[in-house]
């Protein structure tokens, strides 16, 4: 009876062993991505509809040919919590890498918490696409030490540098506008800053540009991140007599400040970044008092970077009854950056697969990417900016819509070609602005 | 200090007289940090005062103050958006209801442990992180915001006021004397003031200890609720939202004193203006001002440690 009882539990452990080497053997033909974002807050939604619609576009041909055969497209959700706790935004980088055994990582969006996850994703061997945090050190890493950090690259947005750039850009535009519109000979400044790290370079560079654009900086204001009464510092600005308040916000706060601006009329208009002004859900949260908000983005309905941005934008509406925001570059990130790099190499092998994805010039609904060396040539993996390249939009809400109002013949330097997206359309100047300095 | 202004405003800020000019511009300044103290400061009296009266009454530090705030404002944003009830409704819907849960949640979580205060305390830090979860999932976290009761501004001498925020300032004054008149004229603010100064001679008296411990936390509750309706169309929504409430609340009682009503009122203007000097005279710095509220608590305690007006430390000494 004991030999019985011995025999029976050889043969379940041996069929157990034979179950599990299967199910490992399964999971073998498919390609775990791991997209990891704060799975309860629109960003990473947005992280997730990206993942999802490249996911259901790839598995729908068959999947990605790896040399011989065909391997379909896995998603593993990992909710990062890292508005909160970069702990548990390190957890799930663990846990995606440890117990899910992922291939790829996507996402990420707090940068204090990207250069956690991307510490861990780089000890494993993982190529982890930023999706979301700007940083310029994240790339850094990249060429201080290549070794350890090739397996990082920058998906989404370009990074600190070239936000501001952009921005600025954005800032003079509306500058002359008003300049010219109002006939305001000297157009005053003032900037508003959530209390963060990555608005730190960009308040420095702002005070140094404004100036060299010919206006006023009258003063920099700088709220909590999480403020929900911002009207003392509305008054404060209004006191200052500015024309523009240059916005520096991805924080909820760029929600009350909007629509407290615009409930007590502040003469001035807002242009800079307001990443919840990028979100279609913005008009609602204001209740309509963001109109004429504006500021950077990827995407808006009806505009055009390129042939892909169309079919990308429309789909995904379709899908998911909202425009895409930057998070949603996951999709981008996997189908035109990963599943092609992995065709083309042919393997899953991270380090055949970085000298290959590290070259590529490819197209994607927001522009076209490449990525960038550093000046004493090594590489960065950051996303190139410029004309031909990836541009970003100006944005405004205008009457409930998010229309783009750049770029509309603008040259990046006197002798480059006129850039013009279609779908532009001008700039609105809040009808309150025009009374008031309307001669 | 009108006065001043009174007399300033009649002239021209660009008359040339670099005096009257610094004068004129000095004016302006104090008026926007009056009004904006003012406004503040009725904010945070409206949810101290409730958190207070519960601590003076049953010593229950009920941690998910903020968190019914929350709730109400939740239930506020369902009844106007999902139901398409006036605000006003959606107001009394809220505070009933909320009301009802805060009893509910007394009487499952905070009653059978009432007695060990610690115990109290980690139970309704739990409970504001349940509502939180709870907030999270049905809503995400996604910025929501639910409409005024009064649309439109003020200008006050100048500032530019909200119409809500000029009926948050009358709430919290009503609500100060509506107080005042029940603890004081009704047997029920009797049997109040009776458990709060003692509540064995209290039980003694005959009166029910455990029923008006109850019913205090409904008022309380109800409170919250009530400054989550005339509040929260002023902010945004979302499952976080009771945290830094909750952190200047706290601030304004232990200020204030313990369980002292007019100690949270005082303690409550006293760190609204210290936000509005900060955003005011040092606009770089304007996201310390919460930091440097909690400053002044400190300072202010380090020199009378039972707070403005303490009650609890007295009574422990």
């Amino acid at each position: 009876m004991e030999r019985w009882k011995k025999r029976i539990f050889v043969l379940a452990m041996a069929f157990l062993f034979a179950v599990s080497s299967l199910t490992v053997a399964s999971g073998q033909d498919t390609i775990k991505i791991g997209v990891i974002g704060p799975m309860k807050f629109v960003q990473g939604i947005g992280h997730w509809n990206g993942a999802t619609m490249a996911a259901e576009e790839i598995n729908a041909k068959g999947g990605i040919q790896v040399g011989p055969r065909k391997m379909k497209v896995e998603l593993v959700q990992a909710d990062s919590n890292e508005f909160l706790s970069i702990t548990d935004a390190t957890t799930a980088m663990e846990r995606l890498i440890a117990r899910d055994k992922v291939h790829f990582v996507v996402g990420g969006f707090r940068t204090e918490a990207v250069l956690a996850m991307q510490d861990i994703a780089m000890e494993n061997k993982k190529i982890f696409i930023g999706v979301g945090a700007a940083h310029d050190e994240l790339c850094l890493r990249v060429a201080k030490d290549y070794k350890t950090y090739k397996y990082w690259f920058r998906g989404s947005p370009f990074n600190s540098s070239f936000l501001g750039r952009t921005s600025f850009i954005h800032l003079g535009t509306v500058g002359a506008i008003l300049r010219h519109s109002l006939n305001i000979p000297k157009v005053k400044v003032a900037i508003a800053a959530e209390k963060a790290e990555w608005t730190e370079p960009m308040i420095k560079a702002a005070e140094t540009a404004i100036p060299g654009m010919g206006m006023e900086a009258v003063g920099v204001w700088r709220p909590s991140a999480v403020a929900t009464d911002v009207t003392a510092e509305l008054s404060a600005i209004q006191r200052s007599e500015a024309h523009i308040i240059f916005t520096i916000f991805s924080a909820s706060v760029g929600i009350p400040f909007a629509r407290q601006a615009g409930e007590l009329k502040i003469p001035a208009v807002q242009v800079g970044i307001n990443v919840e002004a990028q979100k279609d859900g913005f008009w609602g949260a204001t209740r309509g008092m963001g109109n004429y908000v504006a500021t950077m983005n990827t995407y808006a309905r009806g505009v055009e970077s390129n042939e892909l941005t169309k079919a990308f934008v429309d789909t995904y509406v379709k899908r998911f009854g909202e425009t895409p925001t930057y998070t949603a570059d996951t999709y981008s990130a996997i189908v035109h950056g990963l599943a092609t790099t992995i065709e083309q190499a042919g393997t899953l092998d991270p380090d055949k697969l970085v000298p290959i994805h590290e070259t590529r010039v490819y197209k994607s609904p927001s522009g076209t990417v490449a990525y960038l060396k550093d000046a004493e040539g090594r590489h960065l993996h950051e996303l190139r900016w410029g004309p031909g390249f990836l541009t970003a939009l100006g944005v405004q809400w205008q009457d409930g819509e998010l229309k783009a109002f750049w770029p509309n013949k603008w040259k990046a330097t006197p002798e480059a070609p006129e850039v013009t997206y279609k779908g532009m359309v001008p700039y609105k100047i809040p009808p309150w602005m025009v009374e008031k300095f309307k001669k | 200090m009108i006065g001043i202004y009174l007399e300033l405003a009649c002239l021209p800020a660009g008359r040339g007289f670099g005096d009257w000019n610094l004068r004129y511009n000095m004016a302006l300044l104090i008026i926007d940090i009056v009004i904006s103290g003012l406004i503040s400061g009725s904010v945070f009296a409206l949810l101290a005062i409730g958190f207070s009266l519960i601590f003076g009454v049953a010593r229950i530090v009920n941690i998910a103050h903020t968190a019914f705030y929350m709730v109400a404002a939740y239930c506020i944003y369902v009844v106007t958006h999902k139901m398409g009830f006036h605000p006003i409704w959606a107001m009394v819907i809220a505070i009933i209801l909320v009301t009802l849960l805060g009893i509910i949640c007394y009487k499952l979580f905070i009653n059978p442990i009432r007695e060990h205060e610690g115990a109290v305390l980690i139970a309704t830090i739990a409970l504001a992180m349940a509502f939180q979860e709870v907030m999270g999932l049905i809503f995400t976290g996604t910025y929501l915001s639910v409409p005024k009761l009064i649309n439109g501004y003020h200008v006050i001498l100048g500032v530019k006021v909200f119409y809500q925020q000029i009926l948050t300032f009358c709430v919290a004054l009503l609500i100060m004397g509506v107080l005042w008149v029940l603890l004081t004229k009704t047997k029920l603010g009797l049997a109040i003031r009776s458990t709060a100064q003692d509540r064995e001679v209290a039980n003694l008296m005959g009166i029910n200890e455990a029923r008006v411990a109850m019913m205090t936390m409904g008022v309380s509750v109800g409170l919250a609720a009530l400054t989550g309706a005339v509040v929260v169309p002023l902010t945004v929504l979302e499952p976080h939202m009771w945290m830094h409430p909750l952190i200047m609340m706290m601030a304004v009682v232990v200020l204030g004193g313990l369980g002292s009503l007019k100690g949270s009122f005082l303690g409550a203007y006293i760190l609204g203006f210290a936000e509005a000097l900060v955003v005011f005279l040092a606009p770089m710095g304007a996201f310390l001002k919460g930091s440097v509220a909690l400053s002044i608590m400190i300072l202010v305690l380090l020199i009378r440690p039972e707070g403005l007006f303490g009650v609890y430390f007295e009574e422990e000494r």
